[in-house]
């Protein structure tokens, strides 16, 4: 039987009631939100936090809106929610490609996407997905927020910009037109985190791409992301050798470790595959509109 | 710390460790032992039940989480001893062996019953997936949710206090 060692708990009522726990107590204590990746930790005694600050009554952090020119999604918007929300669908079907690969229904009725990016597991799903569109993280303190760009969110495997007295209030991502994006991962068995994952987006002007963003998880990119690729398409066509070639940087710039999901040479190849395959549907998408691509990875 | 919540309809208030677990709480705490618990890793979904009317995996949610919440357990399902169309369902179909992974496969599906009355078996199938099976091969499970989805799916009538509704509930279900 598992279970954690013993701790305090607290359950936050507002931002700053929890901001002013999490001062109060220092680097003793914890925030809990869908407790899907905390609490399997705190059972094996691999984080073992003296108090634990529930923030999931936090009013104001559920929310997915289009404000200016940016889509912001609440922190504690939970996995299920951004799988069926219309605004993420209608801008980035991304966000639904990769929730129906995310674990199963029932931990993505829990999980969020504030503990997934704080989370900082380096084959995390949804960090791939904000890292390839380019979007950031909102952080507030007791001296108010300051917003950093995903791509420089994780400071390391397991490490956020997130200080001690912090939380993650809201991701952020740019609107953009004539975009399309697309999510493909490989796992091995349903539910699996994966053996690799690419996210994509493109965004035409006529036949050229105007902007382009990549995501990888659990090939070891730097980022999570390929900024040489990303260079060598934008000004481009957004044509299948253009994506081949992209492949081919990915493919060789990033460093997978071998472990129980496969050795090197395979998540090099998926990598490079999955990242052709996010590119030809984001461009198909940014041509006839948000289509929805059937993912399946039987032949990758 | 204490802690009340609204297990199947009635408010129950105990004094926990925060690190007690839900599921530990409702078997061992309330004697609800319908919620099973096997994997403790969050794979397997025997410990299913609803908190706030949604499906959770109550081995990766501690009791206190649920303080001030509502929480339903299999044994919410049937109607004074009659079983509800998709408790029928599993009969009817076949949808159990051993029977460990039941009262969580019950509690998905009739999620799933309540928010789509006719799934298809794509659907029902995506919809167990946080489900393990070991024994049945999914094969007749899926069978017993359809059972339920042609049979009337019963919730809502069964939990409704309109006496013709329940008749109808009980026609389908002996029929
Ligand atoms: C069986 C299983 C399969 C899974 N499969 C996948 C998968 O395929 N792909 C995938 O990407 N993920 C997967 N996950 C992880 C899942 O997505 C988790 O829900 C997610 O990683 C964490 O979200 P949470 O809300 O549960 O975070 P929690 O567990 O509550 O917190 C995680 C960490 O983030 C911190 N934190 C949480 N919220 C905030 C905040 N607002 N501000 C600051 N810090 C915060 C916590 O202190 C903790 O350190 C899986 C999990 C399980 C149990
Ligand atoms: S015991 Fe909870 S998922 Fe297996
Ligand atoms: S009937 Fe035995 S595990 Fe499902």
């Amino acid at each position: 039987m598992q279970v954690p060692e013993t701790f305090d708990y607290e359950r936050a009522s507002t931002v700053e009631d929890a901001i002013q726990r999490l001062t109060a107590h220092g680097d003793e204590a914890r925030v809990i939100a869908g407790g899907h990746s905390l609490l399997p930790m705190m059972k094996l005694r691999l984080a073992v936090p003296e108090v634990l600050i529930d923030i999931n009554d936090l009013p104001g952090l559920d929310h997915v809106r289009l404000d200016g020119d940016e889509l912001a999604i609440g922190a504690l918007v939970r996995h299920a929610a951004i799988l069926d929300d219309p605004i993420l669908g209608e801008h980035y079907p991304i966000f639904a490609d990769a929730e129906r690969k995310i674990a199963d229904p029932l931990v993505r009725n829990r999980g969020t996407i504030g503990g997934s990016l704080c989370q900082a597991d380096p084959a995390e799903d949804l960090s791939a997905v904000v890292t390839a569109l380019k979007g950031s993280c909102v952080i507030q303190s007791a001296n108010g927020r300051r917003t950093v760009p995903m791509r420089e969110f994780h400071t390391g495997p397991w490490e956020t910009a997130v200080g001690d007295a912090e939380l993650l209030v809201e991701v952020r991502i740019p609107v953009r037109t004539s975009v399309g994006s697309s999510y493909h991962k490989v796992e091995r068995r349903v539910g699996d985190w994966a053996v690799a994952a690419a996210g994509a987006f493109v965004q035409l002007d006529g036949d050229t791409i105007a902007a382009v963003g990549l995501g990888l998880s659990a090939v070891g990119a730097p980022d999570m992301t390929c900024p040489d690729a990303e260079q060598a398409l934008v000004g481009g066509p957004a044509s299948a050798e253009a994506f081949a070639e992209a492949a081919r940087i990915v493919h060789d710039a990033v460093s997978p470790t071998a472990d129980q999901r496969g050795p090197v040479d395979y998540k090099r190849h998926l990598a490079g595959e999955l990242t052709r395959r996010a590119l030809t549907d984001a461009a198909r998408r940014a041509r006839s509109g948000s289509d929805p691509v059937d993912s399946e990875e039987g032949n990758a | 710390m204490e802690v009340t919540i609204t297990v199947n309809g009635t408010a129950v208030t105990r004094d926990v460790e925060p690190r007690m677990l839900l599921v530990h709480f409702v078997r061992d705490e309330l004697g609800l032992t319908g919620t099973h618990w096997a994997c403790d890793t969050t794979n397997c979904g025997a410990c299913t039940l609803w908190v706030d009317d949604t499906p959770v995996k109550s081995c990766t949610m501690l009791a206190v989480m649920a303080d001030g919440h509502t929480v339903r357990t299999v044994e919410d399902l049937d109607t004074g001893g009659q079983l509800n169309p998709l408790q029928e369902g599993f009969m009817q179909e076949h949808g159990l062996q051993c029977g460990f992974c039941t009262p969580g496969m019950l509690m998905t599906g009739q999620w799933l019953l309540d928010r789509d009355p006719d799934p298809d078996e794509a659907t029902i199938r995506e919809a167990i997936s946080g489900n393990l099976c070991r024994c049945t091969g999914y094969e007749n499970i899926v069978r017993a949710v359809r059972w339920a989805a042609e049979h009337g799916n019963g919730e809502a009538e069964a939990t409704d206090d309109d006496a013709s509704a329940d008749v109808e509930t009980s026609d389908e279900v002996t029929a």
